[in-house]
């Protein structure tokens, strides 16, 4: 096939995402909603290009640095479809505070979206680092969007600094393993790994450096230093933005980088990510207990799913690989719910990101509150909702690949952090809300995209096989 | 006639440096962004002398893109920094924390 047709959704989202920054800047100052269509309409052509090619065999474009397969296919489909969604919170959120609203920001995500879409179909080093860059330098701006804002401008420089570095020493694992094997190709490199028993020292130090960029990716301890602050300090749709679709495709990196080019290493990268799992689900899970605010502790939480997340990519086989991946999915999709509960809530005067603006909401909003409960039941793991097959699915593959003594201290560490999320769901139905607190307003269209996203949640929980089907096929090459 | 291993040990050299500079400076962030920037042309070193001793030209072809992409990210750092310098009025490491926890 020709190479243009296997990266047509990836050209056309380019094209896409420079006309919606045209738009902005013709038409956004006197219609700002404009802006926000255009990107929803770019989003479901891509969406559609995306899903309506799945190739039946791997297929390799522009000398086999990308590459198109099933499992680019799921994890860009994913991605888009998490994008478009997170767009629709975030046209509530700059409908409630005009003055916060910056026409760039949709043309940056869509940026963020290419790089995110590179990343997953990458099948050689080099578009693993573009793919990363155009991601991480499309968040470090849309972190700091919110010009005026001294906790938002400190966040940014903080999350650049740190992904700098972490871009750094990815690249300095990259040079190494290019050195060794001589080659930037994954496959080739996958070949190549299990001819060279003699240079495996040289290799585990590239590895290192690899695995160091991937957790910092990911968010997990101890490179995770960026998560709370960024959570925190950034507006509430960066914050959500930057806590699903990101995730999504960080996933897809470990997989490019791990699985497709290095499996050859798998005992080496098994350990660390053991260290890297246990560390953030203990942690993680730990300081989350200490917050008070909303945001942060997402954040923390969000560093204890990613612990999870590892655990199907340590069993090192497909089904481990497809237990990740429908953890990942479900993961981005509950932050997603969580972060537009709190815009939601906020008005136009400040963020409703402390855990004590939750209070009484059932009172305030039952149908809310409901939706909210949902999204922390199933965070914390308690069945019938999606969280729960996520957890139980990895935990699954992590016993079959007998790491038992793992998967104990991950259900330990989970029985920690229900907690905090049971906390939150005392807050909201047996505190008495504060004096003056307002009632919850908000657009029908934004209750109609947060009870979906809630609802989704709840029906994945129902019928977990209808995303698990999907997840499993996309693993299908990885099996032995 | 230089061997691989002099253009590695001056590669790990400059990275050590710019990995202790961001950890250790305590001062300028201006300094930090010095720092990232030596990072990336250490791992330029190593990508030339392994391209050129491997006798293979992709190491180079990557070295071009990551001088590219160096540039705009110097391009975002310094626009950061100034959105910083205009809410803090400093660029000193220590002030910045607003946020703890």
């Amino acid at each position: 096939m020709n190479d243009l047709t296997l990266i047509m959704p990836e050209a056309s989202l380019l094209t896409l995402a420079c006309a919606v920054l045209l738009v902005d800047a013709f038409v956004g100052r006197t219609r700002p909603e404009a802006t926000f269509w255009a990107a929803v309409l770019s989003c479901v052509i891509v969406l559609a290009q995306v899903a309506s090619f799945v190739p039946e065999k791997t297929l390799f474009a522009f000398s086999g640095t990308l590459r198109v397969d099933v499992l680019g296919v799921v994890l860009k489909t994913f991605v888009v479809a998490l994008v478009l969604l997170s767009f629709f919170y975030a046209r509530e959120h700059f409908s409630k505070r005009p003055a916060e609203r910056r026409g760039e920001y949709y043309p940056l995500a869509l940026f963020a979206t290419l790089g995110m879409m590179i990343l997953v179909s990458a099948s050689s080093l080099l578009t693993v680092y573009l793919g990363l860059e155009l991601l991480s330098l499309s968040l470090y701006s849309l972190v700091a969007i919110q010009r005026d804002s001294l906790p938002a401008s400190e966040a940014a420089m903080k999350y650049f600094i740190l992904g700098a570095l972490a871009s750094g020493l990815l690249l300095y694992g990259m040079s190494m393993l290019y050195g060794v094997a001589g080659t930037l190709d994954l496959p080739e490199l996958l070949v190549k790994i299990g001819n060279l028993e003699s240079q495996r020292v040289l290799l585990t130090f590239g590895l290192v450096f690899l695995v160091v960029g991937i957790g910092f990716k990911l968010g997990v301890v101890p490179f995770h230093m960026w998560v709370p602050d960024v959570y925190q300090g950034a507006s509430t749709p960066v914050t959500q933005f930057i806590g699903t679709a990101p995730k999504v495709a960080a996933f897809g990196m470990a997989m490019r980088l791990l699985v497709d080019g290095l499996e050859g290493l798998a005992e080496n990268w098994q350990q660390m990510l053991i260290i890297l799992s246990v560390l953030s689900m203990g942690l993680g899970n730990l300081l989350a207990i200490a917050q008070r605010n909303f945001k942060r502790m997402l954040a923390y939480s969000t560093i204890a799913h990613m612990g999870f997340l590892l655990l199907g990519l340590i069993s090192a086989s497909s089904n481990g690989y497809a237990a990740s991946m429908f953890y990942v999915t479900l993961y981005a999709l509950m932050s997603m719910g969580a972060f537009g509960s709190i815009i939601l809530l906020s008005s136009s005067q400040g963020d409703a990101d402390q855990l004590t603006d939750l209070a009484g909401l059932a009172r305030r909003s039952p149908w809310f509150a409901f939706i909210l409960l949902i999204l922390m039941f199933s965070m914390a793991g308690v069945p019938p909702f999606g969280g729960f097959w996520a957890k139980w699915s990895v935990l699954k593959e992590v016993v079959a690949a007998d790491y038992v003594w793992l998967a104990g201290a991950a259900v330990l560490f989970s029985l920690i952090g229900a907690f905090y999320y049971l906390r939150v769901v005392k807050i909201m139905y047996f505190d008495a809300p504060e004096p003056g607190a307002a009632q919850v307003r908000s657009s029908a269209d934004m209750g109609l995209v947060l009870s979906a996203n809630g609802l989704a949640v709840l029906v994945l929980g129902l019928v977990p096989n209808l995303l698990m089907q999907v997840c499993l096929a996309a693993a299908i090459p990885y099996a032995p | 006639m230089l061997a691989l291993a002099d253009f590695l040990i001056v590669g790990a050299i400059l990275f050590c440096l710019s990995v202790a500079g961001i950890f250790i400076n305590r001062k300028n962030i201006i300094v930090l962004l010095m720092c990232v920037e030596l990072m990336l042309l250490a791992v330029n070193l190593n990508f030339v002398a392994f391209s050129h001793f491997n006798q293979d030209i992709s190491g180079q072809v990557f070295v071009f893109f990551i001088l590219t992409v160096a540039a705009a990210e110097s391009a975002i750092g310094l626009a950061i920094l100034v959105v910083l310098f205009r809410n803090r009025s400093s660029i000193n490491v220590e002030d910045i924390s607003a946020m703890r926890g």
